[in-house]
């Protein structure tokens, strides 16, 4: 396809969404370098004069470092349990076509239509009496439970076309199957797996409701908890609470950023399938 | 010989017996292997979906309060209760069903028109199709403050400066601008999400099929409408499905956004849930009004994949 005047005028208006769309992070990057009274003043300027007190103040206030260590613990741990958990259960359900494994993938599946807010009350009472409140491996475990659904089906979902010869040729070597499935199996399921960590990465490092509910101790904040204390305590405060998202975005931004295409791409796998 | 033939039965005897334990080994090794690969998966999801949505759908029935052990069983009353007696939910099933209505519509077709256009041969491509999808990586609740200040502080300083009458309404200030406050920031993080599955959609039309149609004159908003849609239906199937139950579960954007108010009148759904279990101790209350949530998400859901799914055509 050559490029036509038309094209360009289609790429203008484009260009011209684009801007639109990051307004937005233009007046929080622009404000959060100001001082309280001129934000008051024009919201819309750039800064008369560059601060980073703001920064600083905040970085303490929330204890940033401890928010960002909390979410990646939480974030990385429950994706590695779902990855393992999820997978080993898919494929087993694929390769073992009978009743139970039909049943079982569809009670997985069709929880996914569960709001969290079903299943949230008794939840809290439950993990209560299990000593699952307060902790992080008690939130790690609940991630578990609820990432299983969606990750068990795109699992299942790629297993399905994968041929079972290369299984069949270890096995008769002597291969255990849990040696079938970690060296054989698991490498040739990379694509699925990476639409796996992005899918729940996104989800689990932005979820505020199960963190406010489970980890109520300010020492086991994560970045949206942190973020959300904040403004509770000091509402309007914007010279602060711009810094605190600045903050608080920056972190998931780079990782988009770097990883763009596979996050696209596997946005894309995760959905279609 | 009556010897030699009660020997060979008893050969056949243990031989056979000798293979059905062979067999049942093997059984057994099978569903030892079953359950090893399978039984981690399922303990975890039925301790945290399954055994707390019965429980919920039990509570549902009694009056506990979440403090006192004491849990009476009270039968339909709650549901009474929310039916007849609770015009703060009515309200926020009406508000939720609304805006869901609303930035369904709007977010799909800012997501179709922007998948469209990105269709061309841009040479901004990439960049722009990476800005579009950005929005959509922060979490509700970060976005929601995010747009607290632009709406309250930016759209004020910018009306002071163009003196555009749009930027100079009370924003989130009235039920009116409050709902479309929700509405626009809804927008602005998913359009770009349905865009990224329409995209993989419209590059996957045969180029063959359009080429057809083309030569017999279709155009514009005939090819559009009569061959491209059509044609990739089933990635509306999915893009109303997410978006359906996104906008009717949301939670985090609007708690951070205007959190319900003012005066509740933008309180969804998901939050009345919260506040009748967390802030009244209605445990049994909550429970029962999220079983009903439950019933409405699945009841939209299904009926919507079962419209467009009778509507698609194999290509």
């Amino acid at each position: 396809m050559s490029y036509k005047k038309s094209t360009f005028i289609v790429e203008l208006i484009g260009i011209a969404i684009a801007i639109l769309f990051l307004v937005p992070f233009y007046f929080v990057l622009v404000n959060s370098v100001k001082s309280f009274p001129e934000i008051l003043v024009n919201a819309a300027s750039f800064p008369n004069k560059v601060l980073f007190s703001n920064f600083s103040k905040v970085w303490g206030l929330i204890n940033f470092p401890k928010a960002f260590l909390n979410s990646l613990l939480v974030t990385v741990t429950s994706i590695v349990g779902i990855v393992v958990i999820s997978s080993m259960a898919a494929w087993k359900l694929v390769r073992t076509p009978n009743k139970l494994s039909q049943i079982l993938f569809i009670i997985f599946v069709s929880s996914m239509v569960i709001p969290f807010q079903t299943v949230m009350i008794p939840l809290l009472k439950l993990s209560g009496t299990l000593g699952l409140i307060n902790s992080i491996h008690g939130i790690v475990i609940m991630y578990f439970g609820f990432g299983v659904s969606l990750s068990l089906f795109l699992f299942h979902g790629f297993i399905k076309t994968v041929p079972t010869e290369i299984e069949e040729a270890a096995r008769i070597d002597g291969c255990s199957e849990f040696g079938v499935f970690w060296r054989i199996v698991f490498p040739i399921l990379k694509p699925i797996t990476a639409t796996v960590i992005i899918l729940n990465t996104l989800w689990i490092w932005n979820d505020y409701l199960l963190p406010l509910l489970v980890l109520q101790n300010p020492d086991l904040r994560t970045i949206p908890l942190a973020t959300s204390a904040l403004f509770a305590q000091y509402q309007k405060q914007w010279d602060m609470g711009l810094a605190a998202l600045v903050l608080g975005i920056v972190p998931i931004i780079a990782f988009f950023l770097f990883l763009q295409k596979h996050i696209i791409k596997g946005v894309q796998a995760g959905s279609i399938k | 010989m009556e010897t030699k033939l009660k020997q060979k039965e008893l050969h056949t005897h243990v031989k056979t017996k000798f293979f059905m334990s062979a067999d049942k080994k093997v059984k057994i090794k099978k569903v030892l292997s079953y359950t090893a690969f399978v039984a981690p998966a399922a303990l975890f999801f039925i301790m945290i979906q399954i055994i707390p949505f019965l429980m919920g759908v039990y509570y549902s029935f009694t009056s506990w309060n979440g403090v006192s052990s004491a849990v009476e069983w009270i039968g339909l009353e709650n549901y009474k209760t929310i039916f007849t007696g609770d015009p703060e939910f009515y309200n926020s099933f009406m508000f939720t069903a609304k805006f869901m209505l609303v930035s369904v519509l709007l977010t799909n077709v800012i997501g179709f028109g922007l998948a469209l256009l990105l269709n061309e041969a841009l040479k901004t491509r990439n960049i722009l199709r990476t800005v579009f999808f950005m929005p959509n990586v922060i979490g509700g609740l970060l976005l929601g403050f995010i747009w607290q200040f632009i709406f309250t502080k930016g759209f004020a300083s910018v009306g002071n400066l163009t003196d555009i009458p749009f930027f100079k309404l009370p924003w989130l200030g009235n039920e009116q601008t409050a709902f479309w406050g929700i509405v626009i920031v809804f927008c602005w993080q998913m359009s770009g999400y349905m865009m990224v599955i329409f995209i993989a959609a419209l590059q996957g039309i045969d180029n063959s099929l359009l080429e057809a149609a083309k030569m017999d004159g279709a155009k514009g908003w005939t090819l559009l409408t009569k061959i491209i849609i059509p044609l990739i239906l089933p990635s509306f199937t999915i893009c109303l499905f997410l978006t359906i139950s996104m906008a009717f579960k949301i939670y985090d954007l609007n708690i951070s956004l205007t959190g319900g108010g003012p005066f509740n009148s933008t309180q969804s759904i998901a939050i009345n849930i919260y506040q009748e279990a967390f802030h009244n101790n209605n445990y049994g209350l909550g429970t029962a009004k999220s079983i009903l949530f439950f019933i409405a998400v699945s009841a939209f859901t299904t009926f919507q994949v079962m419209l467009t799914k009778k509507r698609e055509v194999e290509a």
